[in-house]
């Protein structure tokens, strides 16, 4: 340090000043999030659990076809052949439980870099740092959402990829086919809108344990409330949720399964994921503006 | 010393003009007024549940005040976009993640102030961590977590530091170099707010005080004024004859009171009167010395009312 007197002390800030870049606290939230060996763990068994679900249904429904004595008996002749009776390859890259498995750890994962603060007490270090709170929580969002995106992309890309290769002989299907990019893309999207809603119920409860429980409850249970057909508003709200759209968005066109009386479409099934994304990605920035922390 | 420069002192100064700040029914702090002044080392003094911490984060834009200002460089610390530069802070040494390494941690807070990253390597270096540096910090005793948090307070290099309770957990070595720490940086032209709960803490550090009580200002001086006006003169009388002696003292209008060790203290009255009284009724007396009250009893009395949690018998 140089010497200095009291009269003439203006050698620090001025010394280290530097211009306001929001690039800096994506790099700041970036070194937080690689710097944790959870996030580690959790994004590396977290998609290999998944394409393992999805890889084992493939293999087994290969296995089941190629056994086959002989197939499904032909329809009389004169009536159209029944298209639900043909067996759909697409199913095996998204098998139900594999995806809301990745829900639960995208959305656990966003969850935990906003309460993870909070708990800790970080939040206060951080905040004092950086007070244009908004400023870090997009950061934040953005840092993640990306994060994620990659991770679903690579998720969903390999599940499709090694799913189709093993049912090659069975109809398996490649990404040129129709329906085949959009399934790819809502699963990819799928992991970053998860870690957004984690985010924003991680800001708003801002507990370990309680926002764990709202982000499952929320991502998983609240669609199956809402799955009934008696009253169509019901069936409504079950489809404006993220689950339901995304089993919408992953289904084959090239199969008929038109058995919902008020189905999701394609265009809604895209409009509720850019929806809860914004929603989400919003609240998390907005919660934290006012609150005394 | 001498006070602070004539021009450039407002960019360090802290201002709390009526700060109040409530919790539902509760009022933390209490239209606190004070002027925090570069150059020197502030203390911050109360006793437990005083308001001093809530004062801290009202300062630092992490809690919004129920009604008045503080502002420091004259402006609301909240609007700034980015803090390190302005205000270095160490409210609890706690406020980290277990999982990180130090420099990790640090090299995050840097990066997103746009600091250089040598700032890093400099304030490990500067408070003893660098060894340390790739540890996690989950594994730090509560000493090291102290020298974590004024390691982060320094990044920025900034004219205002804040401190709140800088000394738990240090051993004696530590302590030492917090009190040489916080003389260099008030002697460089710093504003240095020390908070503690014990007068003996600050009473070596700082050449300012500001005490608040239930969250209301007690007093804001230099530390000679608060002495001064702080002490009463109290007497060490020892004699085999206490009775007699007591009184002797009381029928002038002392107050005497017996200790543990057999000697007797009396207040309200001076060495010299005591002997003169000892003399005229030919009462032997081993020893008479007289002593002023320490900071620390100046600060118990000053605070006596104002404890807002005291144990069922203290006196």
């Amino acid at each position: 340090m140089t010497a200095q007197t009291v009269a003439e002390p203006k050698t620090y800030a001025t010394a280290l000043d530097s211009p306001t870049r929001f690039h800096h606290l994506l790099s700041a939230e970036w070194i937080k999030l690689w710097s944790l060996r959870s996030t580690y763990w959790v994004l590396g068994i977290g998609p290999l659990a998944v394409i393992g679900i999805n890889v084992n249904s493939a293999l087994s429904n290969a296995d089941r076809l190629a056994h086959q004595p002989e197939l499904p008996p032909a329809p009389p002749p004169g009536r159209p052949e029944l298209p639900q009776m043909l067996f759909d390859p697409l199913a095996s890259a998204f098998v139900d439980p594999a995806w809301q498995l990745l829900m639960i750890i995208a959305g656990s994962v966003g969850a935990l870099a906003v309460f993870g603060e909070y708990t800790s007490g970080l939040i206060r270090t951080t905040f004092a740092a950086v007070p244009a709170r908004r400023a870090v929580m997009t950061a934040k969002v953005a840092v993640m959402a990306t994060v994620m995106l990659v991770l679903g992309t690579v998720t969903a890309g390999a599940s499709f990829g090694v799913t189709q290769a093993i049912l090659q002989d069975h109809h398996g299907m490649s990404i040129g086919d129709p329906g085949a990019l959009r399934a790819v893309a809502a699963s990819a999207l799928l992991a970053p809108l998860c870690a957004l809603v984690g985010m924003a119920l991680g800001a708003l409860i801002r507990h370990a344990a309680g926002t764990v429980v709202a982000v499952v409850g929320v991502l998983l249970l609240l669609p199956t409330l809402f799955m009934g057909e008696t009253y169509r508003w019901v069936k409504e709200i079950g489809n404006a949720m993220p689950l339901t759209a995304w089993r919408a968005l992953v289904q084959n066109p090239g199969r008929d399964y038109s058995v919902d009386k008020y189905p999701v479409s394609v265009t809604e099934g895209w409009i509720v994921f850019g929806a809860w994304s914004l929603v989400a990605a919003a609240v998390a920035v907005a919660v934290v503006h006012h609150r005394d922390v | 010393m001498p006070c602070g420069p004539a021009h450039g002192t407002v960019g360090r100064v802290i201002e709390a003009n009526e700060l109040t700040k409530r919790y539902g029914a509760t009022t933390a702090v209490d239209r606190l007024t004070f002027t925090v002044r570069p150059g020197h080392v502030t203390g911050f003094l109360g006793p437990n549940g005083a308001g001093k911490s809530t004062t801290l984060r009202v300062i630092l834009g992490l809690n919004d005040p129920s009604s008045g200002t503080v502002t420091v460089d004259g402006q609301p610390f909240r609007g700034r976009p980015r803090g390190l530069r302005h205000v270095g802070a160490l409210l609890d040494a706690h406020d980290v993640h277990g999982g990180r390494s130090a420099r990790s941690h640090l090299s995050a807070l840097a990066h997103s102030n746009g600091l250089p990253r040598r700032r890093v390597d400099e304030v490990l270096e500067e408070v003893g961590l660098t060894t340390a540096a790739r540890r996690r910090i989950g594994g730090f005793s509560l000493g090291m977590k102290q020298r974590l948090g004024i390691a982060a307070a320094l990044l920025g290099d900034p004219p205002v530091l804040l401190f709140d309770e800088p000394l738990n957990g240090l051993d004696p070595e530590g302590v030492l170099w917090v009190r040489g720490l916080f003389h260099r940086l008030a002697a460089e032209g710093r504003t240095v707010l020390v908070s503690s709960h014990l007068m003996r803490e600050v009473e070596h550090t700082a050449q300012q005080l500001i005490v608040i009580g239930r969250g209301e200002l007690i007093a804001a001086e230099s530390l000679a004024e608060f002495a001064a006006h702080g002490t009463r003169l109290t007497v060490t009388v020892r004699t085999p004859e206490v009775a007699r002696l007591t009184s002797v003292l009381t029928k002038e209008g002392a107050a005497v009171r017996g200790e543990a060790d057999g000697s007797c203290t009396v207040t309200g009255m001076g060495a010299d009167r005591i002997g003169e009284l000892a003399f005229h009724s030919r009462v032997l007396l081993h020893e008479l010395a007289p002593r002023s009250a320490s900071l620390e009893e100046a600060f118990m009395g000053l605070t006596a009312d104002s404890v807002e949690y005291s144990a069922g018998d203290a006196r």
